[in-house]
């Protein structure tokens, strides 16, 4: 399927680039403006939890076509300590860092599809993607 | 031996310089900025090689080759001319011994090889060096001057302060704005602030955090804070991460936040009913303007 490309998160600069990385290919597919903020601010959440919980990730971009509709999809790796409880960190206003706890749940609502896998001590991927409508 | 090799080097400059030239001139064509002139470009040249058989003759003196880079960054060469230069010296030197010695079993090239590799590298290291302190200084300073442009205030009229905020925010930038939006209240003396946010290209939940926090501290302080230039799609985006702004009074445009600003303040702008005096006047640009006033005399009669 589609061309794939990546981010590395080291450090927070590297939240940058991968959300501009992220709005380009966005616009490139033909996302319109409310679209292109929704996917990058998803982009910057993920990226800042890597950049927050494990230190450091990856995240890819792809483009991913159906028979009807084409989209771009986000995955957000790493190999942190992971996440002991998937549906706590999912409810709006959960957070160990003092921030607010409504990056997650936020990025589900920005986005179309949302996929979340972690096992402690292992680390995290999450798999959401936006299709043009 | 060691001794050797040097000598022959030396004793080959001329042959050295030239070919060195002509695979430099190659390299231009292909590699430097159009806008460096041939001749300043063959006097560098020049100097450059001899700088390094100066530097090899000298047993690796390091004066002439600080001269030389504090001189060539000046004039801004491109780091990859140096490195190139060194390359092609490099290449030069070894084939210019080796087809002076004749004497060709694989040991002995290798030696070559080494020897010039001594010969070449810290001059390499040194130059490579000099080039990164100056970007890191020049680096610096650019992050000097961004902070000052990070967290503008400006005090439009009694009690009422604005703060444009242009470009991505970083947790370090956060910071910045919080500690200036703290101190310009207390030096202007705000009873609101109007931040606005119009150039900011992605607001997610750290910037809210931090908008927040800011404005909970200004409050403290017995100020107000309005947030204002919220662009349709940042609204959009902020409503889907669920962030509850009821907290802070938002308005979509700067002008509105204005008014508001007027209102908390007990102020409001009045429309002179005629205007007393000519618009030159008021900017005090009157003088020597004589054509000008004949030119409105004839409009108005
Ligand atoms: N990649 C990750 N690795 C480990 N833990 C994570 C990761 N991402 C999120 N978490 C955990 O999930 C919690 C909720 O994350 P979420 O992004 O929703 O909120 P937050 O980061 O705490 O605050 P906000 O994103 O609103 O600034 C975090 O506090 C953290 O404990
Ligand atoms: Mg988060």
């Amino acid at each position: 399927m589609g061309s794939q490309s990546y981010v590395t998160i080291m450090k927070e600069w590297d939240i940058v680039a991968a959300r501009q990385m992220g709005r380009d290919i966005a616009k490139n597919l033909g996302f319109g403006t409310v679209d292109q903020a929704r996917i990058t601010t998803a982009i910057s959440e993920l990226a800042r939890n890597i950049h927050l919980y494990a230190g450091e990730g990856k995240v890819c971009f792809e483009i991913v076509e159906s028979l009807e509709h084409k989209g771009i999809r986000v995955l957000a790796t790493d190999n942190g300590p992971g996440i002991r409880d998937l549906s706590q960190v999912m409810e709006d206003g959960f957070t160990t860092s003092g921030g607010l706890g409504a990056g997650l749940p936020g990025v589900k609502r920005l986005m179309d599809d949302f996929d979340i896998e972690s096992e402690v001590g292992k680390g995290t991927k999450i798999t959401t993607t936006k299709w043009v409508r | 031996m060691n001794r050797d090799l040097r000598d022959i080097a030396i004793d080959n400059s001329d042959r050295i310089i030239q070919e060195w030239s002509k695979e430099i001139n190659r390299l231009k064509s292909a590699n430097y900025t159009a806008d460096i002139s041939k001749e300043l470009f063959e006097n560098n040249n020049d100097e450059f090689v001899n700088v390094i058989l100066n530097s090899i003759k000298g047993n690796g003196s390091t004066k002439i080759v600080k001269d030389f880079s504090d001189r060539i960054i000046k004039l801004g060469w491109p780091l990859s001319y140096i490195i190139d230069g060194l390359l092609v010296f490099r290449k030069v030197t070894t084939n210019t011994i080796l087809t002076e010695i004749e004497q060709a079993d694989s040991e002995y090239i290798s030696e070559v090889i080494n020897n010039v590799d001594v010969w070449v590298e810290p001059i390499i290291r040194q130059l490579v060096n000099e080039y990164s302190v100056s970007w890191e200084h020049v680096v610096s300073l650019q992050r000097i001057a961004l902070q000052e442009l990070s967290a503008p205030l400006i005090p439009v009229m009694d009690n009422i302060t604005i703060m444009p905020l242009i470009g991505t925010i970083d947790t370090e930038r956060a910071k910045f704005i919080m500690e200036n939006l703290l101190e310009g209240v207390m030096q202007h003396n705000a009873e609101v602030v109007l931040i606005d946010i119009t150039g900011v290209p992605v607001v997610d939940t750290m910037v809210a955090h931090h908008l927040f926090q800011a404005t909970e501290a200004v409050r403290l302080l017995g100020a107000k804070c309005i947030l204002v230039g919220i662009r349709p799609e940042i609204a959009q985006t902020i409503v889907n991460l669920g962030i509850n702004f009821s907290k802070l009074p938002t308005k979509s445009t700067l002008k509105k936040g204005f008014m508001l600003a007027l209102e908390i303040t007990n102020k409001s702008i009045v429309e002179m009913q005629d205007k007393s005096q000519n618009i030159d006047q008021l900017l005090g640009l009157d003088k020597g303007s004589e054509r000008i006033h004949a030119n409105s005399d004839l409009k108005t009669t």
